[in-house]
């Protein structure tokens, strides 16, 4: 990344959740080490801390989604903020009002942060780049570029079965020519230091240059699982059966889905994840998603202390409680 | 009027021309070089000691948003950018609302230019109706109410038939076609280079192909028809070797090459800087070498503004949501000295790119200093700096990606037809 990195402030806090790109292997840690704590929350019997008391989040969703605006969603209420939800793709922007004046309508209803998804990549850099000084943005997915909490979520989830990223092998499977999960799992795995990071995908799904990403390609789905710890298959959008990047599912699922034969060529006890929506019978078997090795529930759990850790952090809470308990 | 420029160094290398020279102008003319005329008494004496007078600068592209863009610019504020860059013709594409493909509407542009009175403005007419790539514009009455030549924009044919007869009726009437080179099935609203800056950013990518394919699928057609064939803003390497080829053998083409294409690649993109979402796409420093190359061996003859002034609102979205193109008319020249100042290019090469040669492509006796000729002249001052800042632009459009460069350069006096149009004093 160049130019200045915007989602830290003068202090070197995080101020913006945008990318995992630009964020420190320490900033990551720090993430995951919060979401430990935060993870206990929904086991007490009342499933709050009063973090971001009297703060508002907005959840602007320029695109619909239902897993990653409900987990932000209890992830505010756990932390006991205001959240409004505003699905704006059915209104301010279809009557013609530009994104700019639809931020600083929400601005003057004094919310603290705003949650983005977004369509367009780069979405969520161009709105904090617009918002005002004492806002936050926390990036729920821009276009194909990328989707950082997930990311973390799912560092969160092999960290809870798998000791040492550094003797990782990851294999990121399917469409990573539009994913934004791809984008952000590669940078989290290189910068959390896996041993190795593959996708594997047919060449119409691979975009160029990847591998200066630093990830090695496959395109033979059991040699690319070979000897590997972690699979993350990514969801196949039907619509991308109907232009010339693909025959049909039948051909897909027979060449990249992910059955109980193809895991045989994975380690024993490889986890498989899955950002879901889940497609059953075009990227995955039922078998293999309900299957012991399977751990697609664990990560929607995951998902809401993640987003506790990461909205109590912009919000500079965190920091400040450290201080105080240093303080006594 | 009698004015005199004196004390300068005169620079037009078409006319193997580089020395101290005074200039005397009586009305619209230069009569005379060195020797004052008898009886000659100025008006105006403009002292140029110090400073180097070329050929107003010839831009083969660019944007005044005249007719039906004026919320993005207008005549008056963009011929106003161009004369402080030195600038006095200027070659306008018909994509205008409504597009150049009636002589009333070529009227409307020579009506506008006269009364302005800043440059000699040169509109290019539409090689189809309304620029759809189907029927063929009036191509014949377009030349005759005074189209130099004739293009579709930025709008690609994907009927190969109707380019294919485009072409020859072009041809038909000695018109030189603008070809801007893009398949735009393949570019599929992509905005940015395909390579590791658009898979890192997850921007839709155009791949360099979309500019080969139809640099070459035009070029079989120009070797056939025989038409006159002018390629705009090449932006890749393989597009510049390409017509570095057709040269070789025998094809009659020339290419140009944007401004913004020489000095930025897509790592300026960096966090989605939407004053580089340009087309063609800024590519690789490979490619940008590429070009660069051309113009040594003058594959490229001519550097244009592609200059696209836009309103505000029309950069700030998403980036893939922002309008292409670069506001640029007004730094044209100390840009094209930055290349000279880092020894990209010679001062001698640098000239000619902005003058005498896409005054040639276009077929008009401009981009020279000659006895006889208008006093269309553009002095600088080499070792004054040129500190772009969108808060001083003139244009009317304040979106360069060139924000914050530090230049030198600066034009001080601009003369269309004998007339001081723009002075620094």
């Amino acid at each position: 990344m160049t130019g200045n990195n915007i989602q830290l402030d003068k202090n070197g806090n995080l101020k913006h959740f945008l990318s995992i790109e630009g964020l420190s292997q320490p900033l990551l840690h720090t993430i995951l080490n919060y979401a430990v704590s935060f993870s206990t929350v929904d086991k007490r019997p009342v499933k709050k801390v009063p973090l971001l008391r009297g703060k508002t989040i907005a959840n602007l969703f320029f695109e619909p989604s239902t897993r990653t605006r409900t987990t932000f969603e209890l992830a505010a209420k756990r932390l006991s903020a205001d959240i409004l939800n505003l699905n704006i793709s059915t209104s301010a922007t279809t009557k013609g009002e530009i994104l700019s004046d639809t931020l600083r309508t929400l601005e003057a209803m004094h919310c603290d942060m705003f949650v983005v998804r977004h369509s367009n990549s780069g979405a969520a850099h161009y709105i904090a780049s617009q918002v005002a000084p004492h806002i936050s943005v926390i990036n729920a997915g821009d276009g194909r570029h990328e989707h950082p909490t997930q990311a973390m979520l799912d560092m969160f989830t092999i960290k809870q079965h798998k000791k040492d990223f550094a003797k990782l092998s990851v294999a990121i499977v399917g469409d990573i020519l539009h994913s934004r999960v791809a984008r952000s799992e590669i940078h989290a795995l290189n910068m959390l230091g896996a041993n190795e990071v593959r996708i594997i995908a047919p060449h119409t799904l691979i975009p160029k240059d990847i591998e200066k990403l630093g990830v090695h390609i496959y395109d033979d789905m059991n040699r690319g699982l070979q000897d590997v710890d972690v699979v993350v298959m990514l969801r196949l959008q039907r619509e991308r059966m109907r232009g010339a990047l693909l025959p049909s599912e039948n051909e897909y699922f027979k060449r990249f889905g992910l059955t109980n034969e193809r895991l045989k060529n994975t380690k024993k006890d490889a986890i498989v994840m899955h950002p879901g929506p889940i497609n059953r019978g075009v990227e995955i078997d039922s078998d293999v998603a309900d299957g012991k090795h399977s751990v697609i529930l664990q990560q929607v759990s995951h998902g809401i202390a993640i987003r506790m850790a990461i909205m109590a952090m912009v919000m500079g809470q965190i920091n400040k409680n450290e201080n105080m308990e240093k303080k006594k | 009027m009698h004015i005199s420029i004196e004390n300068g160094r005169l620079l037009d290398p078409s006319n193997n021309f580089d020395q101290k020279q005074d200039i005397f102008i009586v009305d619209s003319k230069i009569v005379s070089f060195k020797k004052k005329p008898d009886g000659f008494k100025p008006d105006i004496v403009v002292d140029a000691k110090n400073k180097i007078v070329l050929p107003g600068l010839v831009d083969l592209c660019a944007r005044l948003r005249e007719p039906g863009l004026e919320k993005k610019g207008n005549f008056s504020s963009e011929l106003y950018a161009a004369n402080s860059s030195g600038i006095t013709s200027v070659s306008v594409p018909p994509d205008t609302t409504p597009v150049i493909d009636t002589p009333a509407v070529v009227e409307f542009m020579h009506q506008r230019a006269r009364e302005i009175n800043r440059a000699n403005v040169y509109p290019l007419g539409a090689l189809t109706q309304k620029l759809k790539g189907e029927q063929l514009a009036e191509m014949y009455l377009l030349k005759e109410a005074g189209c130099v030549g004739i293009s579709n924009a930025l709008n690609a044919i994907e009927n190969t038939e109707v380019l294919r007869r485009a072409f020859e009726y072009a041809n038909s009437c000695d018109l030189t076609i603008f070809i801007y080179p893009e398949d735009q099935k393949i570019t599929n609203n992509g905005v940015a280079h395909e390579g590791a800056i658009s898979t890192r950013l997850g921007l839709p990518a155009i791949p360099e192909t979309a500019e080969t394919i139809a640099i070459s699928r035009a070029l079989l057609l120009i070797e056939q028809t025989n038409v006159r064939a002018h390629f705009c803003h090449l932006s890749s390497a393989r597009g510049v070797q390409l017509i570095r080829e057709a040269r070789k053998q025998g094809i009659q083409v020339t290419a140009d090459v944007s401004i913004c294409n020489l000095h930025l690649t897509d790592m300026d993109i960096a966090d989605y800087d939407s004053n580089c979402h340009v087309k063609p796409p800024l590519r690789s420093e490979r490619d940008r070498m590429g070009l660069i190359e051309g113009i040594h061996d003058q594959t490229i003859s001519a550097v244009c503004s592609d200059h696209q002034p836009h309103e505000a609102n029309a950069k700030s979205a998403p980036f893939s949501l922002t309008e292409p193109g670069a506001s640029t008319i007004e730094h044209l020249l100390p840009l094209m000295l930055h290349l000279v100042n880092r020894k990209e290019i010679t001062l001698n090469q640098a000239i000619p790119l902005i003058t005498s040669e896409p005054a040639k492509i276009l077929g008009i006796s401009k981009g020279a200093i000659e006895k006889n000729r208008n006093a269309d002249l553009c002095i600088y001052d080499p070792k004054s700096n040129v500190n772009i800042n969108i808060n001083n632009m003139l244009s009317a459009g304040k979106n360069t990606p060139f924000n914050g460069w530090e230049l030198q350069g600066k034009v001080t006096h601009t003369l269309l037809n004998g007339e001081v149009v723009f002075s620094l004093d």
